[in-house]
């Protein structure tokens, strides 16, 4: 039980040492402002307080805090 | 033994975080649907120092005339103007970005006041960020006729991984929890009973879960770039909602960006919603975004860079975003028609961003 703990221990820690698949130099294309999730912050602030304050869902977004100015 | 230890505490080189960029846009936004025209500026700056801190200051203002259906139906009130502006503060440490923020919201019978505190870590040489934050609003709801206050609590916690699948695809799964409690409905809307009208009445507490997925993809020979997001949504108050949007994006030469998108959402409403109750109960609304509906919408995006490297800006560039909405409700009724009610909503961003 002792070793399967053990080896339990050094494979979840050989996960830190994982050698990234994607180097750094292949990234050109994640770099690219177009793959953003967020390209311009200050829109999709606009855009989701546009649709939460006339849809019940909220939230897994990207805005935080604000009022209502939604008559 | 030792060695596999050793070997196990080998982190390979990192992409190590970055704070985020330092821009500053100027956007005006303008909103119009269902009677309400809403209007105004927005300002975003946020300069870095010393490659490991960060300040970000915001201004947002929301300009509102007309009169949405509640309005003409209820011959009741509605602020004006609402004005936010907000702070905020990062530190980068190793690959580890923490930051802290403040906003505060005013209209003439709502103030909202929300700190913001959040903590990503880069994992795996930057293949994977691990992302939590948690946020504490604190809300004052009025009414301009008589002397009604009453106050809002809420506490937000976000937690999202983000993981580098190839070297043209990224994807996200984010979760965030939001509890509320103390009075939840807007003090003016009335529901109905038998066609009478009687002031809503929610629950004073709301807690809900939202699950959202994301992955871009950059599709290298033809030089585009696909988004697609989904949520899920529920609540305590028995709303349940998904919405998938899809976006397509590629540049146009080497100063042009255009995009193209569009967006599905479907609700099922509040349990304690009705259009005409047949009886007074505990709870009741008539807020029709507590309703069952869907909508939908399509929406384009074009920008244009003005300039490179002049004086001390590396860029400027002009963007235009257009979103027309289609909301369609299942059982919220138009009482001057009889009709379900259905409109269009057109959705206007014109901004400027600067990068220093």
């Amino acid at each position: 039980m002792r070793k399967l703990s053990l080896l339990l221990i050094v494979l979840l820690l050989g996960a830190c040492a994982t050698e990234p698949w994607v180097r750094p130099y292949e990234r050109e294309a994640l770099a690219d402002p177009l793959m953003s999730f967020s390209q311009d912050p200050i829109a999709d602030n606009v855009r989701t307080h546009v649709l939460e304050v006339r849809e019940g869902a909220r939230g897994a977004g990207e805005s935080h805090g604000g009022g209502c100015g939604c008559n | 033994m030792l060695a596999l230890l050793l070997a196990a505490f080998y982190v390979a080189p990192a992409a190590a975080a970055t704070l985020p960029e330092e821009r500053a846009d100027a956007l005006y936004h303008y909103y119009s649907g269902g009677g309400v025209d809403v209007q105004g500026p927005a300002l975003l700056v946020r300069k870095n120092f010393a490659e490991k801190y960060s300040v970000s200051a915001s201004y947002y203002v929301d300009s509102v005339s007309g009169a949405s259906i509640d309005v003409v139906t209820n011959a009741s009130a509605y602020s004006e103007n609402r004005s936010q502006f907000g702070v905020g503060f990062d530190y980068l440490y190793g690959d580890t970005l923490m930051n802290i923020s403040y906003s505060q919201s005013d209209e003439n019978d709502y103030e909202a006041k929300t700190m913001v505190v959040g903590l990503s870590h880069d994992f795996f040489g930057g293949m994977s960020t691990l992302a939590m934050g948690f946020s504490r609003g604190d809300d004052t709801v009025m009414r301009v006729d008589t002397m009604f206050e009453d106050t809002i609590d809420r506490f937000q916690y976000r937690l999202g991984w983000t993981q580098i699948l190839s070297p043209t695809l990224v994807a996200a799964i984010n979760y965030e929890g939001v509890a509320e409690e103390g009075f939840l409905n807007n003090p003016y809307r009335s529901a109905r009973v038998l066609g009478a009208s009687v002031l809503e009445r929610y629950p004073r507490t709301r807690t809900s879960n939202a699950l959202g997925l994301q992955a871009n993809k950059y599709w290298g020979d033809r030089s585009f770039v696909t988004r697609l997001k989904y949520r899920f949504y529920d609540d305590t108050w028995g709303i349940t909602a998904n919405n998938i949007e899809l976006i397509f994006s590629r540049r146009i030469g080497e100063k042009s960006e255009v995009g193209l998108g569009g967006r599905f959402y479907v609700q099922n409403g509040a349990s304690f919603y009705s259009d005409n109750f047949d009886q007074e109960y505990l709870y009741m609304a008539r807020d029709k975004e507590l309703s069952d509906f869907t909508s939908v919408s399509f929406g384009g995006r074009v920008s244009y860079e003005l300039f490179r490297d002049r004086g001390r800006f590396a860029k400027g560039k002009l963007t235009l975003m257009y979103d027309r909405i289609h909301f369609s409700y299942d059982n919220f009724t138009d009482i001057r028609s009889g009709e379900l009610y259905e409109f269009n909503a057109n959705v206007i961003q014109l901004f400027f961003t600067a990068w220093y």
